[in-house]
């Protein structure tokens, strides 16, 4: 049963929220839209779920035409990331309610919202208010009620953007294990989000959305590895990519004042308006390196973000230590110039060092 | 500082409790009065300062004929009237609030936010000028002096309360409720049946409150739409005041006018301080 959608747009303003999306999704498999805030991933969710009418375009599910079915008849479910429950019941009729709509026997519902109470570790919760959990708590109750349909089609829309720092990764991995273990071989899976980080987690086939558009389509390390362009590149890594104009001669890569040689897959590109993009964390500290001023030094985690600039080029280095700067200080740092990759003035991907376009 | 914080505070609540009380305990004792102990000079304390007497009571409930004014049948056309009108501008005025807040509407250059400020725009009028058309109306549907009659105008003047306290209710309320309520299998209907309304209460509970007190003290129509047929207590009240005024029930009457309002505000006391009227919806 798959789930396909052709040149979906939706533009209820001057602006596109969608603009001729297309994607064919199968069932028992996880799908990762990966966006910037406001990059139409919500849209998107909306529309599979019916909730939204695209302005143009086709979904079909099963080979049925999804936009003439209503969206209580759809079977599918949607975990906001607001904390969205019904206030006025409890956990366990919360849970309950979507069964009871179906007018399920109440012994076969006590059943499952056990069980779905138990898969979110929520058991002994079910006489609780819902105002009196914590907000990862609720987004558990709104998962568990999600999951206790059995939906076919189960929407993630950045589902853990609201929680704090400890709980996001704890959530996230108990999501990687329930996905992994099989939420049904039938369902498709669909899971928005703006951490790229979290897309790699995940680890499933990526959508990259920007301005309603899809960008790219592939496997996460697909993505990572050949991102198909710079506004991909910058989409998919946290810190953004670091992109750097520069010119190619005489096999050196050329920028304010710097010559460092260039590794072979890029040793061919000699055109004008070269871009050249370097991961933060493919810059290290080095005594013999190349000196860049301290704009900001921030530290999160057990990490420490550094916003370096020469002249008008600004970068940004992780280093995996707590390390204390202070603005305008002098640093060395070395780039790992081997795993650089290189754009085309028009923002394409030129060469990456994981053998797309290679020159 | 702080003393003098504490003596400030009770000095005040006792000076507004006696503003308060007072003007009560002033239409209880008179209701206890006759015609010498009302002429008689100032008096409160009865049995030392006055002999009490149950006729300013026994008056409201006899009927005309033995001398009474019998405000028993006005009294329940009140209650008939106010609480049907409340009832049905509750209803109407919730469904359209919820139509306000969840859907758009575009006539022209009249948007949603026109249509509710047009609800609204019924009470900002001064009564008078409804007077006329009202009258000219119900004579016309043949409507004038009777229940029905009171409870369509009333329908009119309460339904913008309960219009205007929904909308602003519902628009707290996060669509994603409603949206999920479709999600987990209702229809719309059925989310605002099942959903949007059972979080609502607090909500309704308060236009209720607001349309109940409005129609309950409206004079001013009650006076102009009846006349011999169908009586109002609000009207039936001031028509006690004839040659002689009789004090004595008109404070009873007073009181028993008031007694309907005093309950409903107990009830929605009790109900506020449960903590059941916030935190419904965060």
């Amino acid at each position: 049963m798959d789930l396909v959608a052709n040149n979906l747009s939706y533009k209820p303003d001057d602006q596109y929220h969608l603009n001729e999306v297309s994607f064919n999704f199968k069932e028992g498999n996880l799908y990762t839209i990966l966006g910037r805030t406001l990059s139409g991933k919500t849209t998107l969710l909306k529309t599979i779920a019916g909730l939204l009418t695209p302005d143009s375009g086709e979904i079909e599910f099963d080979g049925k035409n999804f936009l003439k079915i209503p969206v209580w008849e759809r079977n599918v479910a949607m975990v906001y990331q607001q904390f969205i429950n019904y206030p006025h019941l409890n956990v366990f009729e919360n849970i309950a309610f979507p069964l009871k709509q179906r007018k399920i026997d109440q012994s076969i519902i006590n059943e499952k919202v056990m069980d779905a109470l138990k898969s979110v570790g929520l058991l002994g919760y079910e006489n609780r208010k819902i105002q009196e959990l914590s907000g990862g708590q609720q987004q558990r109750v709104s998962l568990a009620r999600s999951l206790v349909k059995n939906a076919k089609i189960l929407l993630l829309d950045e589902p853990l953007v609201n929680l704090d720092y400890k709980l996001r990764e704890q959530l996230r991995d108990e999501f990687k294990n329930l996905f992994s273990k099989g939420l049904a071989d039938e369902t498709i899976l669909i899971y928005s989000t703006t951490d790229p980080r979290e897309t790699m987690e995940l680890n499933g086939e990526v959508i990259v959305l920007d301005e309603g558009k899809v960008l790219q389509v592939g496997p996460a390390k697909e993505i990572f590895e050949n991102p198909n362009s710079l506004k991909v590149a910058e989409i998919s890594n946290d810190p953004p990519m670091n992109i750097i104009e520069a010119k190619i001669l005489d096999n050196q890569i050329r920028f304010e004042g710097i010559d460092v040689e260039a590794p072979q897959h890029l040793s061919k590109l000699t055109e004008e308006g070269l871009k050249i993009g370097l991961r933060s964390s493919d810059i290290e500290l080095n005594e013999n390196g190349h000196e860049f001023e301290v704009e900001l030094a921030e530290i999160s985690g057990s990490e420490t973000l550094l916003h370096l600039k020469r002249g008008d080029t600004k970068i940004i280095v992780s280093i995996e230590e707590v390390l204390n700067f202070k603005i305008h200080d002098k640093v060395k740092i070395n780039f790992k110039i081997d795993r650089a990759y290189a754009f085309h003035a028009d923002g394409k991907l030129a060469s990456s060092p994981f053998g797309g376009l290679n020159g | 500082m702080n003393k003098l914080y504490i003596f400030l505070k009770y000095f005040f609540i006792v000076v507004w409790t006696v503003f308060v009380v007072a003007p009560f305990l002033w239409a209880l004792t008179t209701s206890f009065k006759d015609f010498q102990s009302v002429n008689g000079g100032v008096t409160y304390i009865p049995w030392v300062d006055f002999e009490p007497n149950l006729e300013g009571w026994k008056v409201l409930v006899k009927s005309p004929a033995k001398g009474g004014v019998d405000i028993i049948e006005p009294y329940f056309n009140s209650l008939f009237v106010t609480c049907t009108a409340s009832l049905i501008s509750i209803i109407l005025g919730t469904l359209s609030a919820y139509a306000l807040s969840r859907y758009t509407f575009k006539a022209g250059f009249v948007k949603n936010n026109d249509i509710t400020f047009f609800f609204i725009s019924q009470r900002i009028m001064p009564p008078i000028v409804l007077s006329i058309p009202f009258f000219l109306f119900l004579s016309s549907i043949n409507l004038l002096d009777s229940l029905t009659g009171l409870i369509v105008v009333y329908i009119v003047l309460l339904m913008p309360i309960a219009v205007w306290i929904m909308v602003d209710f519902f628009n707290k309320v996060p669509r994603e409720i409603d949206e999920t309520a479709l999600i987990d299998g209702c229809n719309p209907y059925q989310a605002f049946l099942k959903v949007v309304l059972p979080n609502s209460i607090p909500g309704l509970i308060v236009a209720g409150m607001f349309c109940i007190i409005f129609g309950w003290i409206d004079f001013f129509f009650a006076f102009i739409l009846t006349f011999t047929e169908v009586q109002l207590l609000p009207v039936k009240i001031v028509a006690l005041n004839s040659s002689v005024t009789p004090w004595w029930s008109l404070s009873a009457s007073a009181l028993v006018s008031v007694a309907p309002l005093i309950i409903v505000a107990f009830i929605v006391e009790r109900y506020l301080s449960k903590g059941n009227l916030s935190g419904a919806i965060k």
